[in-house]
């Protein structure tokens, strides 16, 4: 089963819009309760990234017997150094973004704790695309 | 203990999401910072912040939170609010700080 939302760059008031729809999705299917929770963390901080940071972009999702793939593609600045980005406290966040008490810094590593496989490629300039694999 | 119980023992304001006044509460957490409550909060806590913007019910629901309360007197923006209707999560509200509420709550969760 396979589906796919768009992302809006910057809009707040639409952020976890997407992950809210796919937790849905997941819970209608039966998948663990267990499983769900950590899908829905690193959703979430992987499409607020994107509001965060990009103009636009596309969460895909692909849910199989065994497996969750899931891909955050955007269109946007790019990340310059991943294993920075990695880094617990480091965000390139706004000062705007910051005050609503995002751009931490935890976003990406809560996403490493919380999927089985995950893989980021960046072009400077061009955009991301964050992979993620959770095993059911 | 539900919200509702909440509600009485800390007389606490609701400004939304009444539907859900029967939620069950397991615990509380307190952070100002999303994707600490995102990574570590847990199903049926109570968020106790100073945040009133509706990305906070996006985490609430998605975290499936009890309540959320907001400390100082603050209020919630008017789409946190609708949000909190939607969701049926209680945004309640407090004129004490946070260390004062967080430490009521404790004291009620752990006896």
């Amino acid at each position: 089963m396979q589906f796919e939302y768009s992302i809006e760059g910057g809009n707040f008031s639409r952020a976890g819009y997407a992950s809210s729809e796919v937790k849905k999705k997941l819970k209608q299917l039966n998948v663990d309760l267990q499983v769900i929770k950590r899908v829905v963390v690193a959703l979430y901080e992987a499409e607020v990234n994107v509001v965060a940071h990009a103009y636009n972009g596309r969460m895909e999702v692909e849910i199989d017997k065994d497996k969750i793939k899931l891909a955050l593609v955007d269109s946007g600045p790019g990340i310059p150094d991943i294993d920075k980005a990695m880094e617990e406290g480091y965000s390139t966040a706004t000062p705007e973004v910051r005050e609503m008490g995002f751009g931490a810094g935890m976003g990406l590593p809560n996403i490493k704790k919380n999927v089985d496989v995950l893989t980021i490629n960046s072009v400077v300039g061009k955009g991301t695309t964050v992979q993620m694999i959770t095993y059911i | 203990m539900k919200v509702s119980d909440l509600i009485k023992e800390l007389g606490l304001k609701v400004f939304a999401g009444a539907g859900g006044l029967d939620r069950d509460i397991d615990g509380g957490y307190v952070s100002d910072l999303l994707s600490d409550v995102m990574g570590n909060a847990d199903t049926g806590m109570v968020w106790i912040t100073l945040q009133t913007h509706k990305n906070v019910m996006a985490i609430a629901s998605l975290k499936d939170l009890a309540a959320v309360i907001l400390v100082k007197g603050l209020r919630p923006d008017a789409d946190m609010a609708a949000q909190g209707d939607i969701e049926g999560i209680p945004v309640l509200g407090s004129d004490d700080q946070t260390f004062d509420v967080a430490g009521r709550l404790y004291g009620l969760i752990k006896k």
